[in-house]
C-alpha cells in the first residue's frame, strides 16, 4: 500500500485535529465549531419571523461557512487522490455484532445497504439518515454545540457546560447503539 | 486576519457569550481563503482518520477500539496546551487582538446542555456522523448525506421554532 493511501492513526490526526482550536484563534479570534453552520445556512435559506435567525450571518458566520466549503473540498480531496482501497480495519467485536444485526457490506465509510439514496424507500432508511440527520441538527442547536465545539473546543477550555454536553452525547449514542439499533436492524 | 480585530475591547469580545453570536468583524478576501485552507486540511484530517465513518462511531459506542478515544483525547489534550501556551504567553490575534474563548452559558442546572446533549447522541448513534463529517462525506461522494444534511438544517429549523419552550 502506498503511503499516502494509508489511514492516518489517532496519534497523528488527533493532534492535527487539536490544532484547529489554536490556529482559528490566532487567525482571527475564531472560535472552532462547525455545528453553528447549521443555523447560518437556515438563515439564509429558510429566513423567518424566528428571532434566533434574525442576526447578521455575514458578519459572524461567513468565515465558518468558507469553512465547510472547505471541509468539502477536504473531503472530496482525501477521497479521491488519498483514498484508501482497502476496507476499515473495524475491530473483530464490532464486525460480529454489526452481522448479527444484519449488515453485510463492511466497504467504505458507512454500511452500503444503509447509506445510499435507495435505502430511503424503507422506513429504517429513513430512520437512519433523516432522522439521524434531524436530531443531530436539533440537538446540537439546543445543547449549543456539537462535537466540535462542545467536545473538543469547549472540553479544551475546561467548561462544565460542555462537559455535560458530550456526556449527554454518549448517553444517547449509547441508547441508541444498545437498544434502538437492534430493533431498527432486526426489523425487516 | 484584519486590522479592525484591534478596536474591540476585550469587553466586546467576550460579551458573545454563545459562539454563535460571537462578534466577528469583517472578513476580508484574503481571510476568507485561508478559513476556506483550514476547512480543506481538516476535511482531509477526518476522511484520512476515518472519524467520518459509521463504522468507527458503532466501534466507540460499544468500547470495541481505541481509535476514536484516541483521536478526540489527542485533540482535547493539544487544544487545552494551546489554549495555555496563549494565555501564558500572551499570544495574540493577527491584528493584534487579544484572543478571547467565550465560556459556554451556565444555565440552572445546565438543563440545555444534558438534553440537547443527549438528542445529538441519539443523532450522532443513527447516523454515524456529527456536522463535520456530514460535509467531507458529501464532499466524498455519499451523496446521500445531502438528505442529512437537509434533516439537520429542519432540525435546527424546528429547534428555533420550540425555543421559547424547552427548557435551557
Amino acid at each position: 500500500m502506498e503511503w499516502w493511501t494509508r489511514p492516518w492513526p489517532w496519534y497523528v490526526a488527533g493532534p492535527l485535529i487539536g490544532l484547529m482550536v489554536p490556529v482559528l484563534l490566532i487567525a482571527g479570534n475564531k472560535l472552532f465549531g462547525v455545528s453553528t453552520n447549521f443555523r447560518h445556512m437556515c438563515a439564509i435559506a429558510l429566513p423567518s419571523r424566528l428571532e434566533f435567525f434574525r442576526y447578521d450571518w455575514k458578519r459572524t458566520g461567513l468565515w465558518n461557512l468558507v469553512f465547510v466549503a472547505g471541509v468539502l473540498l477536504g473531503g472530496w480531496i482525501a477521497s479521491h487522490w488519498l483514498a484508501n482501497p482497502a476496507p476499515i480495519d473495524i475491530a473483530p467485536a464490532t464486525r460480529a455484532d454489526l452481522q448479527a444485526l444484519g449488515i453485510t457490506s463492511f466497504e467504505g465509510m458507512a454500511p452500503r445497504e444503509w447509506f445510499q439514496w435507495s435505502a430511503l424507500l424503507k422506513p429504517t432508511g429513513w430512520v437512519l439518515i433523516v432522522g439521524g440527520g434531524f436530531l443531530v441538527g436539533f440537538g446540537a442547536r439546543w445543547a449549543g454545540g456539537c462535537t466540535s465545539g462542545h467536545g473538543i473546543s469547549g472540553l479544551a477550555a475546561f467548561q462544565l457546560p460542555s462537559l455535560t454536553a458530550v456526556l449527554g452525547f454518549f448517553a444517547g449514542g449509547l441508547l441508541v447503539t444498545h437498544l434502538v439499533l437492534p430493533l431498527l436492524l432486526g426489523a425487516p | 486576519m484584519n486590522g479592525n480585530t484591534a478596536i474591540l475591547t476585550d469587553e466586546q469580545l467576550i460579551i458573545g457569550r454563545e459562539q454563535d453570536e460571537f462578534a466577528a468583524v469583517g472578513e476580508t478576501p484574503l481571510s476568507l481563503l485561508f478559513y476556506l485552507l483550514v476547512g480543506i486540511a481538516f476535511g482531509i484530517i477526518l476522511t484520512k482518520s476515518e472519524v467520518i465513518s459509521w463504522f468507527r462511531i458503532q466501534e466507540m459506542f460499544r468500547f470495541q477500539h481505541f481509535h476514536m478515544y484516541g483521536t478526540i483525547g489527542a485533540a482535547v489534550a493539544v487544544a487545552a496546551i494551546s489554549l495555555r501556551v496563549i494565555r501564558q504567553k500572551g499570544i495574540r490575534a493577527v491584528g493584534g487582538a487579544v484572543i478571547m474563548v467565550p465560556p459556554k452559558e451556565r444555565t440552572p442546572g445546565l438543563k440545555r446542555y444534558w438534553m440537547g446533549g443527549t438528542v445529538f447522541g441519539t443523532g450522532w448513534a443513527l447516523l454515524g456522523a456529527c456536522p463535520g463529517p456530514i460535509f467531507a462525506l458529501i464532499g466524498g461522494g455519499m451523496t446521500v448525506m445531502t438528505a442529512a444534511l437537509g434533516a439537520g438544517l429542519l432540525g435546527t429549523w424546528v429547534y428555533a421554532w420550540l425555543r421559547p419552550v424547552l427548557p435551557h
